[in-house]
């Protein structure tokens, strides 16, 4: 038995060894953040390392997933728990598939087999969500949302969601399901279920939608399948929800926000509610989407008793992924990045950028890219409201790969050609022709998708604007 | 001063119907009316409603497997037969991928009841075990024709029935004898996701016409400046030369 164990963790070591040697190599070559290549090593020499790892955090693992806010969710939450006093383990970058988690905890953990962590927080890919599960046995799951999202990667919504219930039915006692009640998909799967929950949503009066947006899925009862009414609608299928057929509706919230408000593509403050307890947060990011993120955090770190002062002055002091809102000087113009992704993405994006007059009035660039982490296919943008950019004055631009179908899409939605730029697809062109309309000090935003982001963030970068991802 | 002529637009279980970007196809035909000074009625006909008599063009996209059982329950009997007799007497109609399954025969799924079609076309799908994902380039009558294909059904024609076109990238109905969608009459069935009208100009107006003819007798279009059409249309050939 002894021996065993020696040599198990003998294996572990190898493992920890070479993942660690080869993400200092990479990174000595320049070639990246050496994110995921690590770990795909570490993967290989023994795919237990990571349930061997997990297994000895003394506060256990924190999984978060969903389509939209799992990077924005677990930088939070990391947050948080490093205000707190824990070493967090956490695949920061953004690298969310098996072998990006093996990574980050290959080059925590020490040749021992210690994790080097107290805690980890891992954002999961939402199709490796099932293996993620099983090999780290989470202590807490954060299920933020489920959207449409990539069709060519992930398949269908249907099939997501039974795949994740498949796999939180694994799930004894133990674990803790922290999930967005808002959304009734989520709310489906997460019913009836060993494991514990604890529900969270909006309670707000201002921000709300009268009609389902296009790109939402048909929202239809889990229980007798007919349409499900909204008392409130927030965002995509998310709201306040009932079914008017057989009387299902949105479970009680154990935490709730209220009173948002939103403050352009600067920042948020919302109240929320938890049992007895109320708290006002004023936080650097904007939009409706990161009031949910906010609310997922405040939830999930607060149930693992986190004191409500240390959640409020680290999200307070929270800065965004990269990427994911921006801001950068650039050739003396004041440039807004936010990443878009998705057809609700997108449609949250444009609602932020035309929150405050219901138009348009920047200078905005969109640059699509088609390469496999973007999707290969631009579908996609056809189920975006571009229409709410018809009116108003902020020229825009489309640049990337595709570009022209960008273009395609905006034309069809009804702006007028006098309102667009031609830019050439090439990423680095494109932004330096489209801030050459722009006067000094004037402001733009930036629309990238996931690789174009990557590509323009390079550009900017190589001429001093933005630091590299992986020093943060 | 001439009355503004107008055109009605059938759009098939919009709600349904609609995945992959699919109502670009809609937006594509309306907006083209549009900037010729014939106003577009849209009109979205879902379960257990009624088809327009007057309709001049139809769309039907594709849907999540969970849908398709229910929108060809509600096919069967007289909507399917409306849908019918009006390609019959010159409405124009494109069908996408599960909307073109249920113009054919039937589709047979892998281990369930075979979904029946309402036999617009000459065709037969059924499941296959190969995801068919990526961009299509199709020789056509209107020059080649591109978009994207997700799909594992496979479609094969007819005696009767006679193929869009040539495949010359991607998989096509079935990935084996080189078809792609197949056309009747003025009706269209294909796998083109994309969305297929917005960067495709030329088979757009080729519905709208046929649209047009049917409430108006012979009608011509006037052209369009379709700059960025044309872009679009030739950086997704490039991308499709590119990826596949």
């Amino acid at each position: 038995m002894t021996r065993f164990i020696a040599l198990s963790n003998l294996r572990l070591s190898a493992s920890v060894v070479a993942a660690r040697a080869t993400a200092v190599g990479i990174r000595r070559l320049g070639r990246g953040g050496g994110t995921s290549a690590p770990g795909l090593i570490a993967a290989r020499i023994d795919p237990a390392m990571l349930t061997k790892l997990t297994s000895r955090l003394p506060q256990g693992s924190i999984v978060i997933a969903g389509t939209n806010g799992k990077t924005t969710t677990s930088r939070m939450v990391a947050d948080v728990l490093a205000a707190n006093g824990y070493r967090v383990v956490h695949n920061r970058s953004g690298s969310n598939l098996v072998r990006g988690v093996a990574s980050a905890f290959a080059v925590q953990a020490t040749l021992t087999g210690d994790p080097g962590g107290d805690v980890a927080v891992i954002e999961s890919d939402e199709a490796a969500f099932p293996e993620i599960v099983q090999l780290v046995r989470p202590r807490i799951i954060v299920l933020n949302n489920l959207f449409r999202d990539q069709l060519d990667r992930y398949g269908e919504l249907d099939t997501i969601a039974r795949k994740w219930k498949g796999s939180l039915a694994t799930l004894g006692a133990e674990t803790t399901i922290v999930f967005n009640a808002d959304d009734p998909g989520l709310t489906a799967i997460t019913r009836g279920l060993p494991a514990k929950t604890v529900a969270f949503g909006l309670n707000e009066r201002t921000h709300t939608l009268a009609a389902l947006p296009h790109a939402a899925d048909a929202a239809t009862c889990f229980a007798c399948g007919a349409d499900l009414s909204y008392s409130r609608l927030y965002l995509s299928h998310l709201g306040d929800w009932h079914c008017s057929s057989c009387g299902v509706e949105r479970p009680h919230l154990d935490v709730t926000g209220c009173e948002v408000e939103l403050d352009g593509v600067e920042s948020l403050s919302m109240t929320i509610d938890r049992g007895g307890e109320s708290d006002r947060y004023s936080i650097g990011v904007p939009g409706l989407y990161n009031a949910y993120n906010t609310l997922a955090a405040v939830a999930t770190t607060r149930h693992v008793g986190v004191p409500q002062a240390t959640v409020h002055t680290a999200l307070v002091n929270f800065r965004s992924a990269f990427g994911r809102i921006e801001r950068v000087m650039y050739r003396g113009r004041k440039l807004t990045l936010a990443l878009v992704k998705n057809p609700v993405g997108f449609n949250e994006v444009l609602r932020m950028l035309t929150a405050e007059n219901g138009t348009l009035t920047v200078p905005t660039l969109i640059a699509i890219n088609d390469l496999h982490a973007d999707g290969r296919d631009v579908s996609w943008l056809w189920d975006v409201d571009f229409e709410l950019l018809a009116t108003g004055s902020g020229m825009l631009g489309a640049t990337g790969l595709r570009g022209a179908d960008m273009a395609n899409r905006l034309k069809y939605a009804g702006v007028a050609e006098s309102r667009m730029f031609t830019l050439p697809p090439d990423l680095a062109a494109g932004l330096d022709a489209f801030v050459d309309q722009l006067t000094e000090g004037e402001q733009g935003y930036v629309l990238p998708t996931y690789t174009a982001m990557l590509e323009i963030r390079k550009t900017m970068a190589d001429r001093g604007a933005v630091e590299t991802f992986w020093q943060q | 001063m001439a009355k503004v002529r107008t055109l009605k637009i059938t759009w098939l279980y919009g709600a349904k119907m609609n995945i992959y970007g699919d109502r670009g196809n809609v937006l594509a035909l309306a907006q083209r009316a549009r900037w010729r000074g014939i106003a577009p009625n849209v009109v979205e006909v879902g379960l257990g409603e009624r088809i327009p008599e007057d309709s001049d063009v139809f769309f039907f996209g594709g849907g999540q497997d969970q849908e398709q059982i229910a929108v060809s329950r509600d096919l069967a009997g007289v909507k399917g037969e409306a849908i019918k007799s009006a390609v019959e007497d010159g409405a124009a109609l494109l069908s996408i991928c599960g909307g073109y399954q249920l113009l054919g025969h039937e589709y047979r799924p892998h281990e369930a009841a075979p979904l029946p079609g309402i036999g617009l076309f000459d065709v037969d799908s059924e499941a296959g075990s190969e995801r068919f994902i990526g961009n299509v380039v199709i020789d056509s009558r209107w020059g080649p024709l591109v978009g994207f294909e997700n799909h594992s059904g496979l479609t094969f024609l007819g005696e009767a029935a006679r193929s869009m076109g040539t495949v010359r990238i991607g998989r096509g109905n079935n990935g084996r004898d080189r078809t792609g969608g197949v056309i009747y009459k003025t009706a269209i069935g294909c796998y083109l996701h994309g969305s297929l009208l917005p960067k495709n100009p030329k088979l757009t107006d080729w519905l709208l016409s046929a649209g047009l003819r049917r409430r108006y007798g012979e009608v011509d279009l006037e052209p369009l400046n379709d700059s960025i059409e044309e872009s679009a249309h030739a950086s997704a050939v490039e991308r499709a030369f590119v990826t596949r």
